[in-house]
């Protein structure tokens, strides 16, 4: 089945009444595809590429190159063929009142517009919309059209459901009285629980368990979401000889414990390593406030102490004033506070830099999530023993990777690179001799 | 069943009030010796004396706060505001006090108060003459609102009003007054507040509306049917609260609904309404939700032009309903 559309000038702006063809894409004889442009058209407003409403062959063009035409003109024709003819004509062949289907599809912008009244209708009765000739505003199927071809009884035939269809109209009318309402979500009346099973249903097997998100873990999900869809996050690795230093802590912790009760352990070498690198890279202490970066002056410590349940973040304020022993002092006390559930908020507040150690529960390489708000994160993984070349002779040494997760809004790799790199110069540059003091 | 106008069946249901109750009186600018400056409380005070038809200084604040007291104190006090544009001055007396009495004394005072107030335009009155405040009020918890349109209701809901143990907004159409006539039986009745009513039935556009435009509405059906369509049309005479069953009902007989009042079209009864169905009944609809309402200009022009411009008319309603028809 060949039907001839004929292509119009579109209305291409509200006040526009008239456009000029500026130049044919197609002659006549030429194969158009639906939407392909088929000539360029001129207004006092756009200049716009006409695109066909149908794929078939054009053969008439009406409007030559130059030609000012009014809104709505026909400019050339279209004949329609093959694959949309040929899968319109069985639908054709056995409806009776047959729509008329290509011309509509011509002049009708609102046929494929379906308002939910109709589509529900054409639910409940097995309706193809297709089959419905459109009475409405710009060829819409409106919800008495489609009552009507229900009245009407067509398709009906061949249809599965086509005896229950009668006997569905029936309940749906009773329906009508007991439930008016086909939408909303009622706050103000208790909420419709969807229906879920909790025990035995498929999604939970046998012995599985809820867990109640607890406040704490809802803040930690919070923030860490936060983290990761806020801040691009970027890492980098460093490997730190900590030979001499595992030497000098072995020296000193004995004493240490005798004279002021607490363990002295490698994190506080590391805080006092990244402390002074910090001072050299101020930048790593600051962060995103969206039209500028804000480099913040004190250096603020934000400790990652991890309990069985959770992860708290707890901050050694002005860092950098401490010396190594002072350090440990405050990581013991923050630990301490941390695992008795003390912590004030004022422990918790006014961090700059997180650091995490992540080597003491064994890790030798993680990929942690930045603090938010700040530029970056450093752990510190653990201090294993490795063979190591030296000067083309292999040695055993202790070594330890450092790892830094950084916001690439603000940073990049060459200052992180440094800044890694003065805290390893930091760390390795710890010997014997070294003073906590 | 006599027939009569509805300015006509306002005075009598607030003649038969008095007559049944005596603790019901009515006060207001002018409605004692005069008899109301639209007529509407002529001959009660000759029926009832001076303390029930009272006149009143020219202070809205003080009518609804004489009244406000009086029904705590256990009075059915009518309160006549003289045209619903000067009842600002007693916006606070009625939102802050009479609406929030009940649950501000946890159930200990009421207040049945009614307070009539003439609204709408079409009459060359002018900015204050012709407002339609019903948006000021609607939305405040704890009042009731009501906006008859045909006469038997005109009666039947002030009736009721004067009976309901809360604070009742009466909200009749100037224009009305005259306008609309219609069988008013002489029994005692009332018109449930809260209840819609099916002014005509229809199976292919729905208009909901109240007061006055609701004429223009069945006159507009009247003459569309000639053309085939057949329009179904809901008078909520209840503004506060809306009675939503009535609503759905009538939206889903069509699935496309029209929504019509004289108020602005922004922040009007009409915008909740629409709401309304928009939570539930999105399946049902066919068509968008419409509105036609005044538009959102500070003041009904004084001029003839400018005021034909703003009110709604047989002729724009109609034009509305066509386009919702043909869509």
């Amino acid at each position: 089945m060949k039907t001839m559309t004929e292509i119009v000038v579109p209305q291409l702006a509200e006040s526009l009444v008239s456009a000029t063809i500026d130049k044919w894409l197609k002659k006549p004889g030429d194969r158009v595809d639906l939407y392909e442009p088929i000539c360029e058209l001129l207004t006092d407003k756009v200049n716009a590429e006409l695109p066909s409403t149908v794929s078939g062959k054009l053969v008439q063009i009406l409007v030559e190159s130059g030609e000012t035409v009014p809104v709505g003109t026909a400019v050339c024709v279209i004949e329609t063929e093959g694959a949309a003819s040929a899968d319109s004509q069985p639908v054709q062949a056995d409806s009776a009142p047959a729509p008329a289907g290509s011309p509509e599809t011509e002049d009708a912008p609102m046929r494929g517009r379906f308002s939910p009244a109709v589509q529900q209708l054409a639910a409940e009765h097995n309706i193809r919309l297709a089959d419905i000739a459109g009475t409405g505003l710009g060829g819409r199927i409106t919800r008495k059209d489609v009552l009507a071809y229900i009245a009407s009884g067509a398709g009906k035939s061949g249809q599965p459901g086509s005896v229950g269809s009668s006997a569905a109209a029936a309940p749906a009318v009773d329906a009508a009285v007991v439930q008016v309402r086909s939408s909303g979500l009622h706050l103000t009346e208790t909420p419709r629980l969807p229906k879920i099973e909790v025990e035995g249903a498929a999604g939970l097997g046998r012995g599985d368990s809820f867990i109640d998100v607890t406040p704490i873990r809802n803040t930690i999900a919070r923030n860490m979401r936060q983290s990761v869809s806020e801040i691009p996050h970027a890492w980098t690795m460093i490997e730190v000889d900590v030979t001499n230093l595992v030497l000098l802590r072995n020296k000193l912790k004995d004493e240490f414990m005798k004279r002021e009760g607490i363990n002295l352990t490698y994190l506080a070498f590391l805080l006092k390593a990244v402390v002074n690198a910090i001072k050299d890279f101020p930048i790593m202490n600051s962060m995103w406030a969206v039209d500028k970066i804000i480099v913040k002056r004190d250096i603020n410590i934000s400790l990652a102490v991890g309990t069985e349940d959770s992860v708290l973040t707890p901050v050694i304020k002005n860092a950098d004033h401490k010396n190594v022993a002072g350090l440990a002092k405050e990581i013991d006390e923050l630990a301490r506070k941390t695992r008795e559930g003390k912590l004030t908020l004022s422990d918790m507040q006014g961090g700059t830099f997180t650091v995490n150690n992540t080597g003491s529960f064994g890790s030798i390489l993680s990929y942690p999530i930045i603090n938010y708000p700040q530029a970056a994160i450093l752990t510190f993984e653990s201090i294993v023993k490795r063979p190591v070349v030296i000067n083309d002779m292999l040695a055993v040494r202790s070594m330890a990777n450092l790892c830094l997760s950084l916001d690439h809004r603000i940073l990049d790799g060459v200052i992180c690179g440094r800044f890694l790199q003065r805290v390893k110069d930091n760390l390795e540059s710890f010997n014997i001799e070294s003073k906590l003091y | 069943m006599p027939a009569m106008d509805y300015i006509d069946a306002i005075r009598l249901a607030m003649k038969e009030e008095m007559e049944r109750d005596e603790d019901v009186f009515v006060l207001g600018e002018d409605v004692g010796v005069k008899g109301g400056v639209f007529t509407t409380t002529k001959g009660l005070q000759e029926q009832f004396g001076e303390l029930r038809a009272m006149d009143t200084p020219l202070a809205e604040s003080a009518i609804a706060g004489v009244a406000i007291g009086a029904a705590m104190y256990g009075m059915k006090p009518i309160a006549e505001m003289q045209y619903s544009d000067f009842m600002f001055p007693a916006t606070n007396q009625i939102i802050s006090e009479a609406a929030k009495i009940r649950y501000r004394s946890n159930n200990d005072w009421n207040c049945p108060v009614v307070i009539r107030a003439p609204i709408g335009g079409g009459i060359f009155g002018g900015l204050y003459h012709s407002q339609c405040p019903e948006s000021v009020f609607f939305g405040t918890p704890g009042l009731k609102i009501v906006a008859p349109y045909r006469a038997y209701d005109a009666k039947g809901l002030l009736k009721a009003a004067v009976r309901d143990p809360d604070p009742v907004i009466y909200f009749e159409n100037k224009k009305c007054y005259k306008l609309i006539n219609g069988d008013v039986p002489d029994t005692d009745y009332t018109v449930p507040i809260g209840e819609a009513n099916v002014l005509r039935e229809g199976d292919d556009i729905t208009v909901i509306g109240y007061s006055l435009p609701l004429l223009f509405a069945e006159q507009a059906a009247e003459e569309l049917a000639c053309e085939g369509i057949s329009t179904h049309i809901l008078d909520l005479r209840t503004i506060q609260p809306l009675d939503k069953e009535a609503i759905l009902e009538a939206v889903r007989k069509t699935g496309k609904v029209l929504i019509i009042h004289e108020d602005n079209k922004t922040g009007g009864v009409g915008a909740e309404v629409s709401a309304i169905i928009a939570e539930e009944l999105l399946y049902e609809l066919d068509a968008p939700i419409m509105r036609l309402c005044g538009p959102d200009v500070p003041a009904m022009p004084i001029n003839p032009p400018g005021e034909k411009f703003f009110m709604l008319n047989k002729e724009k309603v109609k034009e509305a309903m066509r386009k919702l028809a043909l869509y």
